[in-house]
């Protein structure tokens, strides 16, 4: 019975994540469901108090994250982005393309993914086209970055956050091992995308526009770029990152002279209480039952077979109710055995939502119910580039976690 | 006569030159560009895939992605105008490309459109709007190398010949 409305209320709180009702925000389905299970005892005070615990700080990591990233946009950092990326392409289509895929890697690696999709991916359309450029490619090339350069650091994805918090790694030795993956997924992405948009990416410079050398924001680069190297230091100085983001974000909102309003707002506080309760809503249903049955499915060990079963388990459930629950789900059994599983979890949690166009298939059959009409969005398009990329993408990095494994 | 002229950013310079050297003086042109309207909607719906996300809306002083792509397609269609020299009707369309075309061309004479693939004889010189718009568009084609036409060697070999 406790494991069914568990369940339930998961279910609950992820069908209001997508389908955003706007009687029922996500948030508050959230936040409800773990009043429920409160109320009804399957959760006790003490659990909850635990989760919260355990979240607490990866949810304040969050925040400063994202206060850290609106500080950046508002210093301009995105708009000399795109005119650097305008300038260094020369106005040629393939060399746009690759002037996107290094800025959009480095953006999803140094300020997360949420940062790509948000603030950079608009850029980069109004770049192509004031460039005469077809920004398909562009657009595409960052959605899919978004997701599959968000393998480096513990703060270029949340999934990397909940998992860095739970296994405790040191910031460096977490990039240290997903170096090699990340650059692994890069390069897959680069040769598809490259081969398939060819067409496109032909051809000289089509603008006579003669491009603008950009003004660079060296205040807020230089506040991302000593943040970053406390991250690195974190372990030694014994300072958590998530208080070297917090110290970057002050920073920047006090330089950029910020209304406290504008910074809560940034911070997106319906996130994260949705964040938060969500953790809690799985910590229960992981507590009944749920757990048991992902360890049932998931092997032990971390040879490279286990290690590309547990990557492609994660991409499959990703796919199937998006990677923040998927984490959330699967995080518990992979911590128990050990470091490299975790990290293949995140490989397959963080390329698999490439495989859709809109992250996961439930959202997809979602979009498709709600906007049957919407001829427009060319979902097959997409999708046939996820199958060009996933697959290939999620071996070959596995792969690679487990040769970094090995040597370091 | 009426006649369509495809304006892509690729291969416009070609379009309107082929145009004014083959289309007689009166001939009733229409310039055509067409943007695609799926990859500005990809661009700006991203956040919403986003599971959870409900990040503040962009600043109001930014131009919304439509409106740069629609005032883009105007500056084209207005460097294509004064390229052709002559009277000539600019129409910029939105949707999806091929049929957008396909569409545009009913009830004209003659088409002028460029090749978009590979600059070498055979099928892959036409990428697939282009090729899609070439075998529907329901009137006579002109169709235009975008650079001096490739030589006769680039013909890919018969079948079976290597």
């Amino acid at each position: 019975m406790s494991e069914a409305v568990a369940l339930i209320v998961l279910a609950a709180s992820l069908v209001a994540a997508i389908a955003r009702p706007r009687w029922a925000p996500d948030w508050a389905v959230a936040a409800a469901g773990v009043a429920l299970l409160l109320a009804t005892g399957i959760l006790s005070l003490h659990g909850a108090r635990s989760a919260v615990n355990e979240l607490g700080p990866t949810v304040g990591f969050l925040a400063a994250l994202l206060v850290l990233a609106d500080g950046c946009r508002r210093a301009g950092m995105f708009d000399a982005l795109g005119a650097a990326m305008a300038l260094g392409s020369r106005g040629r289509p393939a060399r746009l393309l690759a002037m996107v895929f290094l800025v959009a890697a480095v953006t999803t690696a140094v300020l997360s993914l949420d940062a790509t999709v948000v603030l950079l991916t608009p850029i980069v359309f109004a770049t192509a086209a004031r460039l005469r450029v077809n920004p398909r490619p562009d657009v595409y090339a960052c959605s899919h970055l978004a997701n599959s350069a968000s393998l480096l650091l513990p703060v270029s994805n949340l999934t990397n956050l909940l998992a860095f918090q739970a296994t405790g790694l040191s910031f460096t030795r977490f990039g240290g091992l997903m170096l090699l993956p990340w650059l692994v997924a890069l390069l897959v992405e680069w040769l598809v995308l490259r081969r398939s948009f060819a067409d496109d990416l032909r051809g000289p410079a089509r603008s006579t526009r003669v491009a603008e050398r950009p003004e660079l924001p060296w205040f807020a680069l230089a506040v991302v770029a000593l943040a970053l190297v406390g991250f690195g230091l974190s372990a030694l100085i014994g300072i958590a990152p998530a208080w070297i983001a917090a110290g970057g974000a002050l920073v920047l909102v006090l330089r950029e002279r910020v209304p406290p309003a504008e910074i809560a707002r940034a911070a997106q506080p319906t996130f994260l209480v949705f964040v938060l309760a969500l953790g809690i809503v799985v910590h229960a249903a992981s507590q009944h039952g749920l757990s048991s049955a992902v360890a049932d499915v998931i092997p032990h060990g971390t040879t490279l077979p286990v290690l590309l079963a547990v990557a492609g388990i994660s991409a499959v459930l990703a796919n199937l109710v998006n990677n923040l629950p998927a984490t959330l789900i699967i995080l518990p059994v992979a911590v128990s055995s050990g470091t490299g599983q975790v990290l293949a979890m995140l490989v397959g949690v963080n390329i698999g939502p490439n495989l859709t166009y809109v992250g996961s298939l439930a959202t997809l059959l979602w979009r498709r119910i709600a906007h049957a009409h919407d001829q427009e969005t060319d979902v097959g398009e997409f999708t046939r580039l996820g199958l060009r990329t996933v697959p290939l993408a999620l071996a070959s990095s596995t792969l690679a976690l487990w040769l970094a494994l090995q040597v370091l | 006569m009426r006649a369509v002229v495809w304006i892509t950013e690729g291969t416009w310079e070609a379009c309107v030159d082929q145009a004014a050297a083959f289309l007689p003086p009166d001939a009733e042109v229409t310039l055509l560009h067409v943007a695609p309207s799926d990859v500005e909607e990809f661009a700006a719906r991203g956040p919403a895939r986003l599971l959870g996300r409900h990040p503040p809306p962009p600043p109001p002083g930014e131009p919304p992605l439509r409106a740069i792509a629609d005032e883009e397609a105007e500056a084209l269609l207005a460097d294509a105008l004064a390229r052709f020299g002559r009277p000539a009707q600019t129409v910029p369309r939105r949707g999806r490309i091929e049929r957008e075309v396909v569409a545009a061309c009913a009830g004209a004479d003659l088409v002028v459109l460029a090749r978009d693939g590979e600059p070498r004889l055979g099928p892959k010189s036409l990428g697939k709007h282009t090729r899609f718009a070439l075998d529907h568009v329901p009137c006579q084609v002109l169709l235009v190398w975008p650079e001096p036409p490739p030589g006769i060697e680039t013909i890919p070999p018969p079948p079976g010949h290597h």
